[in-house]
């Protein structure tokens, strides 16, 4: 007997630990549920974590309403699945309320509104631990994400003022007002979550599978044909045979070509591409440093 | 074919090649994709930097950019057939000895690395006092830019010499020479041609194959109490789960344990997981025991086998590093959180100061500032189940908290 874990089993162990220490450290809080394959995870891995016992905290959806809808239909069964109770925080309530101003033209997406309805949620349901799927390899701001990484009152971010985090000693003290987001899945790359899902054969939305679709090119990213993005008039619509990497709102998704239809098909796309995920997110390639800033202002 | 995972951490300056040895590490296991890769291209030409700066690819805040230091530490990712690989990349300036005894915490690995043409200088020496203070079982001393002083054996077994010696002092069990040349690839992946005479690992050889699974400690039973789990439904009326980690040790079905502090004694009934039930279970499992009494356990006790307990103390003696602005007091009062348990404690005395740079005690500093180590002795308000810290990092280390800021504001060795 070699008493030796995978390196899968590890990240499984490592993750049940943060989210079981969230719940005995914090008195009410949710998991941020965007239906894409880390938020899937996240809430396997709890589900796992309370086992036998039901997840004891809400998933939260903010809805940007440009969804992609078998992610929706998806979500909602997942949900049943689970046995959680699921909560929606709405970006389009937010503009009817004329508290979000939507962007304007070509490039107009409803990411960045998502951080006043996300903050709204977090305060109108007094939660006080957020948990996010994001992981540190995605993106170098987030490579430098705690696990238990605290938020101000104002749910903004301080990078440079980050508690350290020392063997499996997590601190969540704060002062009323404040909240925590926690990152459960930091440790885990895209090889290891698509390892992972298809050891477990977690079901997943088919979207990230390859099919076909109408689709545009603008700027490099393959982006899907809908009422949400206003195409130029150059911009012209092709059936592609396609797949996403992830799964976002519909106006900064791009696509991938790709026929990987089964998850072994896309762990072996994966193991050999020279292009990270986050290279089909257009909200992440307007600045250097837009994710930080985003995060700064309280955007997960 | 399942790999398994090692955690390393490295620490260095702007000059040592650190990013250049990490960038190379990324880039021949092909962990940097075009787009990074890209990226960073145009990051650097904006900067007006003639070559690629792979710094940038670990230095990911604005401010980090903007000074061209690490501030923090960065986490980085890669994998081999064998092995999924975690760094925790620190910055090697003594200001920021708080980020390497983070990074260091949780590393099986120091890989540490010299200059050929300096040899060992007063970094090299805090890198190696602190991979010891922090019991990493592994260090991994680089000596990089070989190419430099014309790949000579000689220079290599001089450094080799000055750091064993220097070493002696410490407490590091395994250390391990690799001369290399970070930017020309020279026993990084592949044997170097140019040193014929070394006959040792590549440092990916090291990595791959370095011996882990004794990391844990396999002998001392503990098992921190961290979450109940009552289903209230009707197919699991009287269930009543303690969840946790295995810190340490081997827990088998039907094993006699003890519970801490009440002394009280059960066997373990079931081990149970959402994957089935388990026949036993070590580090660093999460799993949830059911025991055969009823009895009153919650987060904060810790189950343990009746023939090998931890010591109960409510004073304890450890070397402390110091993490913030605020100077540490005598007699001052702090949060203290050790294992599952959250209490208060009262610093008693601090016996002396550390000299990090040359192992010096200095024993009238009791001056302590951001970033000093010291040995202090701490009086908590709740009973503690500590071994010490070099037999066991999970049971043997603890964190202050400032009561006002709620900052971590130290993390302590029990000594």
């Amino acid at each position: 007997m070699s008493y030796q874990l995978s390196h899968l089993k590890e990240l499984e162990s490592e993750s049940i630990f943060v989210i079981r220490e969230v719940m005995a450290q914090f008195e009410n809080p949710v998991m941020l549920f965007s239906g894409g394959k880390d938020s899937i995870l996240m809430s396997y891995l709890a589900f796992k974590a309370f086992f036998p016992a039901k997840i004891p905290f809400p998933l939260l959806h903010i809805d940007t309403g440009h969804n992609f809808e078998v992610t929706m239909t998806f979500r909602d069964m997942w949900v049943e699945k689970l046995g959680v109770k699921l909560l929606v925080g709405s970006v389009q309530e937010a503009i009817d309320n004329k508290m979000s101003v939507e962007e304007k033209g070509f490039n107009a997406s409803r990411n960045a509104l998502q951080t006043y309805s996300l903050l709204k949620s977090i305060e109108d349901g007094k939660f006080d631990a957020a948990f996010g799927g994001g992981r540190r390899d995605e993106e170098k701001a987030r490579a430098k994400e705690r696990f238990f990484s605290h938020r101000d009152e104002f749910g903004q971010w301080d990078p440079k003022n980050q508690r350290p985090e020392l063997w499996n000693l997590f601190n969540g003290k704060k002062n009323s007002g404040e909240h925590f987001r926690i990152f459960p899945i930091s440790n885990w790359t895209e090889l290891d979550v698509w390892q992972y899902l298809s050891q477990e054969k977690v079901p997943l939305p088919s979207i990230y599978f390859s099919h076909k679709r109408n689709c545009f090119v603008r700027d490099g990213v393959i982006y899907s044909d809908s009422d949400f993005v206003n195409k130029r008039p150059n911009e012209k619509v092709e059936e592609m045979q396609v797949r996403f990497r992830t799964i976002g709102d519909m106006t900064c998704t791009g696509a991938v070509l790709s026929h990987a239809s089964c998850v072994e098909d896309i762990i072996n796309e994966i193991s050999i591409s020279r292009v990270t995920e986050r290279g089909t997110r257009s909200d992440d390639k307007r600045t250097e440093t837009s994710m930080e800033d985003r995060k700064k202002l309280g955007y997960f | 074919m399942s790999s398994s995972l090692l955690r390393f951490t490295t620490a260095g300056s702007v000059d040592d090649g650190k990013s250049t040895l990490i960038g190379r590490l990324l880039y021949d296991s092909k962990s940097i994709f075009e787009d990074q890769l890209e990226a960073i291209q145009q990051a650097s030409e904006r900067r007006g930097e003639g070559a690629v700066n792979l710094a940038l690819l670990t230095d990911g805040l604005k401010a980090e950019r903007e000074q061209g230091i690490t501030i923090d530490v960065a986490y980085r990712y890669f994998s081999t057939p064998k092995r999924k690989f975690i760094i925790a990349d620190t910055p090697g300036h003594i200001q920021y000895t708080r980020n390497m005894v983070t990074g260091a915490s949780t590393a099986n690995v120091a890989l540490i690395l010299v200059d050929a043409r300096q040899g060992v200088v007063e970094q090299t020496k805090r890198h190696a006092i602190i991979a010891s203070l922090l019991q990493i079982p592994h260090l991994v001393v680089c000596i990089n830019k070989m190419d430099l002083v014309d790949f000579s054996q000689e220079i290599f077994e001089k450094i080799k010499e000055d750091f064993s010696d220097f070493a002696a002092k410490l407490s590091i069990k395994d250390v391990e020479f690799i001369p290399v040349s970070a930017l020309k690839g020279d026993n990084i992946v592949n044997k170097s041609d140019n040193m014929p005479w070394y006959l040792g690992y590549t440092l990916f050889y090291f990595l791959e194959n370095v011996h882990i699974a004794s990391d844990n400690n396999l002998t001392d039973c503990r098992f921190p109490v961290q979450f109940i789990i009552r289903p209230y439904s009707d197919n699991f009326h009287d269930y009543r789960g303690y969840s946790g980690r295995v810190v340490s040790g081997v827990f088998k079905k039907g094993d006699e344990v003890m519970i801490l502090p009440s002394g009280f004694k059960s066997k373990i009934q079931k081990i149970d997981t959402a994957d089935g039930e388990l026949q036993e279970a070590y580090p660093p499992m999460s799993v949830t025991l059911l025991l055969e009494d009823d009895l009153d356990i919650s987060r904060g006790d810790m189950i343990v086998r009746p023939n090998n307990t931890p010591e109960i103390l409510q004073d304890i003696e450890i070397m402390l590093c110091w993490f913030n602005e605020k100077r540490l007091t005598v007699g001052g009062k702090y949060g203290i959180k050790h294992t599952t348990i959250e209490a208060r404690c009262l610093v008693k005395d601090i016996l002396y100061k550390l000299n990090i740079n040359t192992l010096h005690r200095d024993e009238n500093d009791n001056v302590i500032q951001m970033n000093d180590i010291c040995r202090v002795r701490l009086r908590t308000t709740k009973p503690l189940f500590v071994d010490k810290y070099k037999n066991n990092r999970y049971t043997g280390s603890i964190i202050l908290i400032d009561e006002g800021t709620n900052e971590t504001v130290g993390a302590g060795m029990i000594i």
